[in-house]
Formats: C-alpha cells, structure tokens, sequence
C-alpha cells in the first residue's frame, strides 16, 4: 500500500490514551473523524471494518477487541488474571492512577495473556492494552509475559504477542526497567527450546518494551503506520532541534531500514498469524 | 548522613568522577582495545577489549564518557548508539568462545538519542543485548561507577553480580524527565529525584544490585586496590557456580513480581 500521509498523533502516552470522541451526525449515527483523510466515519462503518477507515488508517483498538478479532471464537483462555501492579515503591499518585485507569479501562493490567487458536493453530498470545496507561512496562506487564513465554515453554507452543506501548512505567522505577531483562530471558529460553515467537507491533511501539521483547522475535511484523522506535520522536526532535526525515519511526520506514519482516493490514493478519503458525507446526507433519 | 537523592544524582554525574577507561586502565594489565561492531562503524562511548585482572584474562567493556570538553563531545557524553551495543555484544560472544569472564562499567545518561540511532536500530540492538546476556555461559560482572540511565545501562548489566559506587545512580528515567512527563514540570526533579528510588541504598533495598562500593578514595590507587581484590575474589566464586546461566535467569525472574503471581498451571 502507498505511504500514507499519518499526522503526528498527540502524546497520549500518559493520559490513557482515550481516542477521539465520536461525533453526533444529524440523523443520529455516531461518527468518528479520521486524523489521516479527516472525514467522518460512522462508526458503525469503522468497527465492522476492525477499527480501520476506508482510507487505510488504522485507529487504536482495545486489547479485548483485538483477541476477539484474532482468536477463533470462544478459544481465548485468559491466564494469569490476578497479576497487578500495586505501588512498590509507594510513587505519589500511583494508587490513585491504577484505580482510575482500572475503573475507566475495565482491565487490571496493561496486558491481557492466554491460550488461543488463530486458524485452528493452538498457540499462546498476548496483547498489550494502549487504553491502561498506554500499555507501560511495570512488574505486572512484565510478570505476566514473562509468565506467558514460560507456560508456552512447559506447553510446547508459539507466542504470538501485539505490542503497543509508551515505554517502561517510570512509578514503578527500577522495577520496571527489570522487566525489560525478565522478559528478554524468557523470549531466551523460549527461543532456544526451538519455539515459534511472532510479534505484532501496532501503534505506538516505543521505549522499553521496543527495546525488549517487541524486537526479539522470530518474525516481527507491523501493521501499518505504527510508529515503533526507542526514543519518542518529539524527544528526538527536542534533543537534535532539526526537523525528522519524512515519516520518521513509523512502520514503512522501520520496514525500509530492516527491522520487521513485513507489514500487514488488520484485516489480513488473522490469516497472515494462521498460515505463519502452520508452517512451523511440526506436530502436523508428524 | 542526609544527602539527598537529587544531591546524589548531580555527584553521579559531576566530570571529575573516574570514568570508565580510568577503572580499565588502573584495575588492570595489558589492556588490549579492540574496535567496531564488524556491521556500521566503532562507537567510541564503549571502550572494550581484553586484559589482565592478576593471572586472569577478562575481557572488559566500559561506557566512556570522557574528562575534557573535546573528548566528551567525541564520545557522545558516553551515550553509546546501536554499534557500541553491538561492539559490546560482539566482544562478549568473543568472552564466551574463549572462556573469559566479562566485566562490565556502566555509566551514561542513557542510550543516544538521534535520527542515525533510531535508523539503526537503537532498540533492538539493546534487545539483542539483554536476549543473548540471559544465555552467556562465561560470569559477567557489572559496575555501575556513575549514571545508570535506563534501558540504555541494562544493555551492559544483565550479569550474574551487579555492583554500584556509593554515589552512583540507577533509574528508569531521569528524574528531570520523570518530573517533566508526570507533573509538567522539569523543576520538580528533586522530588522525583527521591521517589523513583535510585540511589546505591535504594537500588540494593530492592535487590537489583548484590554491593554497594564505598567511595573512599575514590580514583586513587588505594581505592583501585580494594576493588581489584573484591573483583578476583567475585570471579573465583562464579568460576564455581554450578548453574550460572539458570541462577543469572533467576536473579532477574525474582525482579517485580507483583500480588497475585502464584504457582503456574
Ligand atoms: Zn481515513
């Protein structure tokens, strides 16, 4: 697909990342405008389309969403439900911001982990939530795809993980820096026990989790626009002063400069996932 | 004793403190540097190579920030980009083919930031760091003599001891940054500076590093003395280690582990 035009998207990365509002429309249908083509969509439009506007843009979805969208129906088997994060380090106004994200987001943690079949392959997956504090890396994020990988070891199963995050949670300080070490050994081992691992990377895809398990798979993909780099790209802008090449950070130039296999669009990844899985299935070849 | 957290992380940071070719040079014999990542180029914020501790040859890797305004500019305030990681990586896979413990010096702000940086791959050459460290079978011992910036330090300190200067620090984010992002307000960083935990005292409190190195001394040869001896004993004592590689998965697996984390199915 040609390089779409995306506008900088303003910095959610610590409000929770609430999507536009929808719009009224005279006769009643809710809309939503795109920040790519900047028409108004009905919603109704958007969400039997997966989120994406006709113009290839790709909004911010909800985890739960997206493993409704990816797994087969009623497969999804959620694990490790109890993981979260109090306030280890006691950071002011931590307790108070995990209960609002929670009461507002319906989840516990940034991250929901289970069991699924994409396609009728059996694998585990994970997918980050951008609506809880968009998806930081704290102990619970941490501990739970760390516990993921070491379930899929004892299971014999591939990971399939979609990434969205602004980066390590800083309330949790060091400890969440940890996790970027937790989570790299089990990938590790993993790895090394000769299992399948994809990464789904989606918008955005920064800091520490980039700079762990989101590039440590076998087959990285992204789906498209999403911005993925280490440094946020203000920061860069902030810190260079000079302006960024066109498109800087996002999926097309991540691609280009060769880090993802490749980038595929909403509507074709369950298919993408299902054949990648059959083919380093070895169980069906006996 | 009531210096305070932000005290400590301006004493971290303060030029005159010995950087890491100042430990390379006075802890050990016959250092030998060896450059570039065999793929881009040679990033001079990481100093590697090998040498002597006493009988034993090691292969050492030290983030270099430089004493003179010259020297500082070369070495990017010892924030190394993608090809410094990857120097770093390929000199500890040459540790490990060759049967040499790998001693580590952390000090910088954190990772480069930059368009080249991103473009290279700063994120995932730090990936790579951490995913192959878990796995190498020679003993890896990390000091963080300085600043412990982030995932930019942990590229370089996932090893099977970590240590820490009395007046270093270690934190997720800079407390400058932290106060900016969270509360608008780069000024706050003292305040920040104290919840985020990341003097030498806190660190080992929440068990991310095994010792706390006094300062006394501090750059002279006395203080050079001390941790020579601490550095042989260390490795004598891996050298027996049994199961490095599980005991290393272990020392960062009890990392964080929150409420409602049980026994797995
Ligand atoms: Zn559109």
């Amino acid at each position: 697909m040609a390089l779409l035009r995306f506008l900088k998207p303003k910095n959610q990365l610590e409000e929770g990342g609430r999507a536009a509002a929808p719009v009224q429309q005279d006769d009643g249908e809710p809309e939503k405008t795109c920040p790519n083509c900047r028409k108004d969509i009905p919603l109704s439009r958007l969400w039997a389309n997966d989120l994406v506007c006709p113009c290839g843009y790709h909004f911010r979805m909800k985890a739960r969403q997206r493993v409704r969208m990816i797994a087969d129906r009623g497969s999804f088997h959620e694990l490790f439900t109890g993981v979260r994060s109090e306030n280890p380090l006691n950071f002011p106004g931590y307790h108070d911001k995990l209960e609002t994200v929670r009461a507002a987001s319906g989840e516990e943690e940034a991250v929901i982990c289970g069991t699924a079949a994409i396609g009728k392959q059996k694998c585990c997956l994970f997918v980050m939530e951008s609506y809880f504090m968009m998806g930081s890396m704290g102990s619970a994020v941490g501990e739970k795809i760390t516990s993921l990988f070491e379930y899929a070891i004892r299971h014999h199963l591939p990971v399939v993980g979609f990434t969205v995050s602004g980066g390590a949670r800083m309330q949790e300080g060091l400890l969440s820096l940890m996790q970027m070490a937790k989570t790299s050994a089990a990938v590790k081992r993993h790895s090394d026990a000769g299992l399948l691992y994809v990464a789904v990377l989606t918008d955005p895809t920064t800091g520490g989790v980039t700079a762990s398990f989101a590039m440590e798979a076998d087959v990285i993909l992204a789906e498209p626009g999403a911005m993925v780099g280490f440094a946020g790209a203000r920061v860069v802008e902030q810190t260079t002063r000079k302006s960024l090449p066109a498109g800087f950070q996002r999926a097309e130039f991540v691609l280009d400069h060769g880090f993802v296999d490749s980038i595929v669009p909403r509507g074709e990844q369950k298919t993408y996932l299902a054949e990648l899985l059959r083919l380093h299935d070895r169980g069906s070849k006996g | 004793m009531s210096v305070s957290a932000y005290q400590r992380v301006k004493m971290a940071r303060d030029n005159s403190r010995p950087t890491g070719l100042d430990y390379i040079r006075n802890l050990f014999q016959g250092f030998l540097e060896f450059h570039g990542d065999r793929r881009y180029g040679d990033d001079p914020a990481i100093v590697g190579g090998v040498a002597w501790l006493g009988e034993t040859p090691v292969t050492v890797i030290a983030m270099e920030k430089g004493h003179t305004v010259k020297e500082r500019a070369r070495r990017s305030f010892g924030s190394p980009n993608p090809e410094g990681y990857r120097k770093a990586l390929r000199l500890m896979k040459q540790a490990e083919k060759f049967g040499r413990p790998v001693i580590c010096f952390v000090d910088t702000s954190g990772a480069f930031c930059g368009v080249g940086a991103e473009e290279r791959g700063q994120g995932q050459a730090i990936a790579e760091n951490l995913l192959e460290l878990s796995t190498l079978c020679v003993p890896v011992l990390s000091i963080l003599i300085g600043e412990g910036g982030s995932g930019g330090a942990l590229a370089l300190a996932v090893a099977d001891r970590v240590w820490m200067l009395q007046n270093a620090v270690y934190s997720v984010i800079s407390p400058e940054g932290c106060a900016s992002i969270l509360w608008k307000d780069a000024q706050k960083a003292e305040a920040a500076a104290a919840s985020l935990r990341l003097t030498a005292e806190d660190v080992k409190s929440l068990g991310v590093v095994e010792r706390v190195l006094s300062e006394k001394d501090l750059g002279k040869p006395e203080f050079y003395d001390r941790l020579r001896v601490l550095l042989a004993e260390e490795l004598d004592a891996l050298a027996k280690e049994p199961d490095l590689i599980g005991s290393r998965y272990q020392r960062f697996r009890r990392l964080g582990v929150p409420g409602g984390a049980k026994e797995q199915p």
